[in-house]
């Protein structure tokens, strides 16, 4: 019986212990951690928007749109965050819309955990960049091993098919939301 | 290190980075080993982590391992262990955003590091504090090299660089298969019997 009390108060101790120390690095590392965040998010806006000076947030529901603005403040388009799955894990994208809605401003992956050599390289300027200026209508479509002859279409990743078709779907998918939601205001 | 309570305290330092080498002889803490080590900054950074884990909760273990039963010794060495780990992941996250976001599950992952558990178990539970800081600190620095050595091998025939600096030219075709997890196998394959055959040639421990 003694033994059992004894070993209940030491877990306990131990476990308040921890909980103590937990809370105070929680309280310190916290903030920061949302500050990286921010800047992050920031950093991939104004790499999509090189022009773009001010951002503000709007939500629809689930969705948020960022409305990126110049220096004088005229709208240069929406940045939106796109989610879903690739080859290994979730792929995170900030992706940028011009205001008329129908082609790109580019993209810029924020997460993604694909095969480092192969499919890793959907983070890279060279896929990253056939963005740049894309058509969105009717949607987006890949290419393997042919240059892209249409306005709307990409080259994918040689031997990494599934990452980038992933990439396109990913954005496919987000793109059709935020016209809607962005339509209902007009 | 005259004094007596540390006799035999470089033995201890050394055996960690040499006889009783975690990833070479001891074959623990494959899982980070073989994960992170695509490049040689993040077998850096995992190494860093881990040696942290591993010495501080050495020293907390080895300090009040009077007061722990022996019943539910586990239980409490991975609370503590537990603990380490999160205030690791909460630094790295808040101080190297970028790394972190590389080392990824691997960070929280150092909780079921058998090297960690292991060293408790063998060797903190037993022993001084000043011993276990010695042995934590031999242990932790053995593992961190062969994580960087791995990721070096690993980053330069598969990326051409190490530590990101560019060492093989543009005509340097990358092995692809050294930055997946093959590769790692292959590496650590060759290292271990590297390290075998050095020490056959030597025909004595190294301490």
């Amino acid at each position: 019986m003694r033994s059992a009390v004894k070993m209940i108060s030491v877990l306990t101790i131990i476990g308040f212990i921890s909980g103590a120390v937990l809370v105070l690095v929680y309280t310190y590392a916290n903030p920061i951690i949302a500050k990286n965040r921010k800047k992050e998010m920031e950093k991939a806006i104004f790499r999509i928007f090189p022009e773009g000076k001010t951002y503000d947030k709007r939500t629809f529901g689930k969705d948020t749109v960022f409305n990126v603005k110049d220096k004088k403040g005229s709208l240069l388009g929406y940045a939106f965050l796109a989610k879903g799955n690739g080859y290994q894990g979730a792929i995170e994208i900030m992706a940028g819309i011009k205001s008329d809605l129908k082609t790109l401003a580019g993209i810029e992956i924020l997460e993604s955990q694909e095969t480092p050599g192969l499919g890793q390289e959907i983070a890279s300027d060279k896929f990253g960049s056939q963005f740049k200026g894309l058509e969105v209508a009717p949607e987006i479509i890949y290419v393997k091993n042919v240059e892209p002859s249409k306005p709307n279409e990409i080259q994918a990743i040689t031997g990494a098919t599934i990452s980038s078709r992933a990439v396109v779907t990913i954005l496919n998918e987000k793109i059709e939301v935020i016209k809607k939601d962005l339509g209902k205001l007009k | 290190m005259n004094n007596p309570s540390c006799a035999g305290c470089s033995k201890e330092f050394c055996k960690g980075l040499w006889r009783e080498n975690p990833i070479l002889v001891q074959v623990l803490g494959m899982c980070p080993t073989l994960a992170v080590t695509t490049k040689a900054l993040f077998g850096f950074s995992m190494g860093m982590a881990t040696l942290f884990v591993l010495v501080s909760s050495s020293f907390v273990i080895s300090s009040i391992r009077k007061l722990i039963p022996p019943q539910v010794r586990i239980a409490a060495f991975t609370v503590i262990i537990a603990t380490f780990v999160t205030a690791a992941d909460y630094f790295l996250k808040a101080n190297f955003y970028a790394i972190s976001k590389e080392l990824g599950p691997y960070v929280p992952l150092i909780v079921v590091n058998c090297i960690i558990l292991g060293r408790q178990e063998a060797f903190a539970y037993k022993n001084s504090v000043l011993r276990s800081l010695v042995d934590a600190i031999g242990m932790g620095l053995g593992f961190s090299i062969m994580l960087v050595l791995l990721g070096s091998i690993r980053e330069l025939l598969g990326f051409g660089t190490i530590f990101y600096f560019k060492i093989l030219g543009n005509g340097f075709e990358h092995w692809v298969i050294m930055a997946l997890p093959a590769g790692a196998f292959i590496t650590l394959g060759f290292l271990v019997g590297f390290f075998n055959w050095v020490k056959m040639k030597w025909r004595r421990p190294l301490y």
